[in-house]
């Protein structure tokens, strides 16, 4: 290189967009189809309306945390399903996955003699998982199969081997009292409002050190009023939520795991260079294997990641149920998975999407599932609404394509 | 030495360099093809050489062969003046050549320091990407190559016109430390104005010290910006010009019709 470097300039004072910038650009983006969150939050809103006016029970504190331990299995599964519809990839199997996950736990923890320590029992469930999406993740690269077909294989063979743990028994009771705690044990009070604390006060200290060092090298700030009102709306969340559970049982375990989960694989996803790799993978693969990014390691730890998500939400399901049969992950589980993380605005395209959208999308269905349920309707009916929201979920990314292609975007 | 912001000065260059990179005697057979052969071609630090030729003449195996992406058959490949073997696109990288290829290569879900950025990413200790240090780069980079019709380089790709994509293709090929820069037809799909904007980069690219190489079939482009232009007409190398000491005519005529060493087919005809 060469010896003459020209001098850098020099950081002005840090230029901090307005709040009338800040609206019109977010009002530009809307307009031009990158939607964020906002037809979700809208349909949870309209969801709410409608079930609160047909069933008072719906808005109440018991219902929120029924809510709550429906939906954190489908959210677990969604997280995983996020990171392979980011390839542009889908993953079919996640469903008898968490099934054989949640049957090896329960059986490694039958107090027939031969059972392991609780952590054990996990660590293995958690760790077929990862082997189970490694396979896949190597059939599908290294032989070149379309994921659709690995994983539709995978569906077929990890309902078999669900089968075949479970052999004569029938059913295994879940006899574990710290597995069975997840979905059914509850923090106290005052628990739930410091890890609630904690939590704000976490994430108001990253806002405003990812502020100063931004300031400190010169570039543009989102308005501190803005960076305000998104901590604020966070605690103004978050102190409903706790306050609300508090009125009933309590906050469950299980939502903290969610949380914990959530903003780990945020982390990785948004500010680690694999999750960069992901993106760029799901945008354009021609592009990241150029940049000296190995395409096949990415997506083989993106199906290791699902189905390692996929055994979490299988562990989580059997703790709700306290027991596991021979339709361990079957029913609803993959679809509503799959459904939670589209519906949460994951582009089936590949290369757009967010972890939190496997939550709101799994709030929307556990939603829809249990609202229905309060009005006494068939699972029938269940299906065919949950069936028809999907459809405008993906009918609204549809539209944003649309949207983002008129403005040049796509 | 990962990221280099030089590209604002002047480099210094030793009175009489010779060129950077020179192919001598080249050729690349492809079963029965004869892709090149004998191709002479040279790349000097400060000037713009253009490769021109029909479809066909041999333009991309040349650039491949540089890449490493083919092995040649014959012929060897010097980079300042020393012979290398170019075994894969990491090799040329090592060496400083970096390639904008026609489709430049950029995720259109990714902002633009994501892309100037990718598979080369700045992490803090704690293995998180380093956003700040990486945005500061970008930023200095684009302004020391005079781009400046960038809004912000926190928006996605896939809303910048044809010239914005080609100029971060080319700003993300010379922010990491290259010595040559390989332009794969970058005026091709571009209306008057982004063409304008992008050969001004690239005479920038040269005034500043870099070795360009335009492979392009544009003339009036080529016209513009080259120092030099070789031509390849059927996968050998039939003339050399100064841009200066020609005009397009002369050009067209070695295109279409420059003389052959060997015309491709003629042993087998004679030899029936």
């Amino acid at each position: 290189m060469s010896a003459i470097t020209p001098p850098l300039p020099t950081p002005a004072a840090a230029p901090t967009a307005t709040i009338g910038a800040y609206a019109r650009r977010w009002a530009e983006n809307v307009r031009g189809g990158e939607l964020g969150s906002l037809p979700i939050i809208l349909g949870l809103l309209i969801i709410c309306v409608v079930f609160q006016v047909q069933n008072d029970r719906f808005l109440t504190a018991g219902n929120f945390v029924n809510l709550m331990v429906q939906g954190a299995a489908f959210a677990l599964v969604a997280m995983g399903i996020v990171f392979v519809l980011l390839l542009g990839e889908i993953d079919l199997s996640v469903g008898y996955v968490s099934g054989v996950a949640g049957v090896l736990t329960a059986l490694l923890l039958l107090p027939d003699g031969s059972s392991v320590p609780t952590a054990v029992a996990i660590a293995a469930a958690l760790g077929s998982g990862v082997l189970i999406g490694t396979l896949h993740g190597l059939v599908i690269t290294k032989i070149g199969i379309p994921s659709f077909v690995v994983t539709l294989a995978g569906l077929l063979a990890w309902n078999g081997v669900v089968l075949l743990l479970i052999g004569s028994r029938g059913t295994v009771v879940l006899q574990d009292d710290f597995v069975i705690g997840f979905a059914n044990d509850f923090l106290s009070e005052g628990a739930a409002w410091v890890l609630m604390l904690l939590a704000v006060g976490a994430y108001a200290g990253v806002q405003l050190w990812g502020l100063r060092k931004r300031a400190a090298a010169g570039l543009s700030n989102d308005p501190l009023l803005i960076v305000g009102l998104r901590i604020l709306g966070l605690f103004v969340a978050l102190a409903c939520v706790v306050y609300v559970v508090n009125q009933d049982r309590g906050l469950p375990y299980v939502a903290v795991l969610v949380g914990v989960l959530l903003v780990f694989w945020t982390y990785v996803l948004r500010r680690t260079r694999f999750g960069r790799h992901v993106y760029a993978v799901g945008g354009n693969a021609e592009a990241a294997r150029r940049a000296g990014i190995n395409v096949d390691r990415i997506k083989i730890i993106c199906f290791a990641i699902a189905s390692l998500m996929a055994a979490v939400g299988g562990i989580v399901l059997a703790s709700r149920l306290r027991s596991v049969d021979t339709n361990a992950g079957g029913g609803a589980i993959l679809l509503y998975s799959i459904a939670a993380a589209v519906i949460g605005g994951t582009s089936l395209f590949g290369g757009r999407g967010h972890i939190k959208a496997a939550l709101l999308g799994a709030l929307v269905i556990a939603s829809i599932d249990n609202g229905l349920g309060l009005l006494g309707l068939s699972s029938g009916t269940k299906f065919v609404v949950t069936g028809l929201v999907l459809l405008l979920a993906v009918a609204v990314d549809s539209f944003s394509r649309r949207g983002r292609a008129q403005s040049g975007r796509a | 030495m990962t990221v280099t912001t030089d590209v604002g000065g002047p480099r210094e260059r030793s009175p009489g360099a010779g060129p950077i990179l020179e192919l001598k005697g080249v050729s690349k057979r492809f079963g029965a093809v004869q892709a090149l052969h004998e191709v002479d071609f040279d790349v000097t630090p400060g000037e713009v050489t253009a490769l021109v030729g029909d479809n066909g003449a041999g333009k991309s195996v040349t650039i491949k062969c540089i890449a490493g992406i083919y092995p040649i058959d014959s012929g060897e490949i010097l980079w300042q003046g020393r012979p290398v073997e170019i075994h894969g696109p990491k090799d040329s990288a090592a060496l400083g050549i970096e390639i904008v290829y026609q489709d430049l290569a950029l995720a259109d879900n990714l902002d633009v320091v994501q892309n100037m950025y990718l598979g080369r990413e700045e992490i803090t200790p704690f293995h998180a990407l380093d956003e700040t240090k990486m945005e500061r780069r970008c930023k200095e980079t684009l302004s020391s190559l005079s781009v400046t019709t960038i809004r912000s380089v926190r928006q996605t790709v896939a809303g910048l016109s044809g010239g914005q994509r080609q100029s971060i293709a080319v700003a993300k090929a010379v922010m990491w430390n290259s010595r040559l820069v390989i332009l794969d037809e970058p005026t091709a799909a571009l209306g008057v104005a982004q063409t304008r904007q992008v050969l001004d980069l690239v005479r920038r690219l040269a005034d500043q010290g870099l070795a360009v190489m335009l492979v392009s079939h544009n003339l009036h482009d080529i016209f513009e910006v080259a120092d030099r232009i070789t031509v390849l007409r059927l996968g050998q190398d039939v003339a050399r010009f100064n841009t200066k000491e020609t005009n397009q005519r002369e050009v067209v005529e070695a295109i279409t019709a420059g003389k052959l060493s060997t015309v491709p087919g003629a042993e087998e005809a004679h030899v029936r």
